[in-house]
C-alpha cells in the first residue's frame, strides 16, 4: 500500500469525516494547537536562549533545563496530539501540502538536533553548567533549535496558503 | 468621523490594500505575530509559574523578572506592530467582532496590570504567598483572554 493509498483510506474513515465536517470540534483542536505554542515553544525558547548564553546567565543550565523542560515536553505532547487530530481531519490535503511537508521535514531536523545534543555536549554538562555563555557546540544546538522552531511555526502558519502559492 | 468611518478609511489606505492583495505579506505578518506570542508566552510563563511555585521556583523572583524582561518587551513590541497591521487589514470586519473588543480590553488590562501591580509584587521581597498567587492568576488569565480572543477573531 502506498502512502497515498493510506491517506485515501484514512480520509474515508468515519472519524476523519466527522472531524472534518464538525462545526466546532476542529476549531477547538486548532485553538488548542496554536495556544499551546506558548507553553511548548515559549518554555523551550527560554531553555535554548540559556544554551546560547542570552538569558539567565547566573542560573545553571542544568537547573533551567530540569525546571522548564517538563513543561516543554507536556506542551509538546499536546501539540502532537492536536496536530495528529488536525492531520486526521484532512489527511489528503495535508499529505499534498508543501508547507506541511516542509514542516514535517524540519520537525525531523529538530529531533535530530536534540538527539545529537543529548549524545554529545550534554554528556559533559558538568563542565559548562555554570558558564554564563556555554561552549560553541552548545550555543550552536540552542541557536539551531530557535531557528528550526521559528521555521516550523512559519511553515505551519502557511499551510492554509498552499492554494494561493502552488495550485 | 465615527469610529467605523475611521476604520473604513484606514482599511482602504494604499498600503493596506496592497497587504490584503498579497499572497505572502499577510501570512508573513501573521507568522511574526506568532513569534511575538511565543516570546510573550515564554517570558510570562516563567515568571508566573515561579510565583505559583512551579518551574524555576528556586531563583530570586526579581532576578528572574529582570532576565525575562527583554524577551517580554520584544514580544510586546513585535505584537503591537504586527497586530496593528493585521487589524487594519480588516478593520471594518473587526469592528463587528465581539472577540476583537474582548481581546483589546484584556490587552489593555494586562499591559497596565503587568507594569504596575504585577511588577510591584514581583519586586517586593516581603510579598505574601497569597499575593504572588493572585497576581500570577490575574496575569495568566488576562493573557489567555488576549490569545484566545486573537484566535477567535480569525475563525470563519
Amino acid at each position: 500500500m502506498s502512502a497515498l493509498n493510506f491517506m485515501e483510506w484514512l480520509a474515508a474513515t468515519s472519524g476523519s469525516i466527522a472531524l472534518h465536517e464538525s462545526r466546532y470540534l476542529y476549531l477547538v483542536v486548532l485553538t488548542v494547537h496554536v495556544l499551546t505554542l506558548c507553553v511548548f515553544v515559549g518554555t523551550a525558547l527560554i531553555v535554548d536562549l540559556r544554551l546560547v548564553g542570552a538569558t539567565m546567565r547566573r542560573v545553571p543550565a542544568s537547573e533551567v533545563m530540569a525546571r522548564l523542560l517538563p513543561w516543554s515536553i507536556a506542551g509538546f505532547l499536546v501539540m502532537v496530539v492536536s496536530g495528529l487530530l488536525m492531520f486526521y481531519a484532512a489527511p489528503l490535503d495535508k499529505y499534498g501540502n508543501l508547507f506541511f511537508r516542509a514542516k514535517m521535514g524540519m520537525l525531523v531536523l529538530a529531533g535530530i538536533n536534540v538527539w545529537v545534543f543529548s549524545k554529545t555536549v550534554y554528556r559533559n554538562i558538568s563542565e559548562w553548567d555554570l558558564d554564563p555563555v556555554p561552549p560553541r557546540q552548545v550555543r550552536f544546538a540552542g541557536a539551531a533549535a530557535v531557528v528550526l522552531w521559528a521555521a516550523i511555526i512559519a511553515a505551519g502558519r502557511m499551510i492554509p496558503y498552499q492554494q494561493y502559492w502552488f495550485d | 468621523m465615527s469610529l467605523l468611518e475611521l476604520f473604513y478609511w484606514l482599511e482602504y489606505l494604499p498600503l493596506l490594500v496592497e497587504m490584503r492583495g498579497s499572497p505572502w505579506l499577510f501570512p508573513a505578518i501573521a507568522t511574526l505575530h506568532l513569534f511575538g506570542l511565543v516570546m510573550i508566552g515564554g517570558a510570562v510563563l516563567v515568571v508566573d509559574l515561579h510565583l505559583l511555585g512551579f518551574g524555576l521556583s528556586r531563583q530570586p523572583t526579581a532576578e528572574l523578572a529582570r532576565d525575562t524582561e527583554p524577551l517580554l518587551l520584544t514580544g510586546i513590541a513585535i505584537n503591537l506592530t504586527t497586530g496593528l497591521l493585521l487589524f487594519l487589514c480588516f478593520a471594518t470586519k473587526y469592528y463587528y467582532l465581539a472577540p476583537f473588543w474582548v481581546k483589546l480590553a484584556c490587552l489593555t488590562g494586562v499591559l497596565i496590570f503587568t507594569f504596575t501591580i504585577h511588577r510591584r509584587v514581583v519586586m517586593d521581597h516581603e510579598r505574601t504567598a497569597a499575593a504572588s498567587r493572585l497576581v500570577a492568576f490575574v496575569s495568566m488569565s488576562l493573557w489567555i483572554g488576549v490569545a484566545l480572543g486573537g484566535r477567535l477573531i480569525g475563525f470563519p
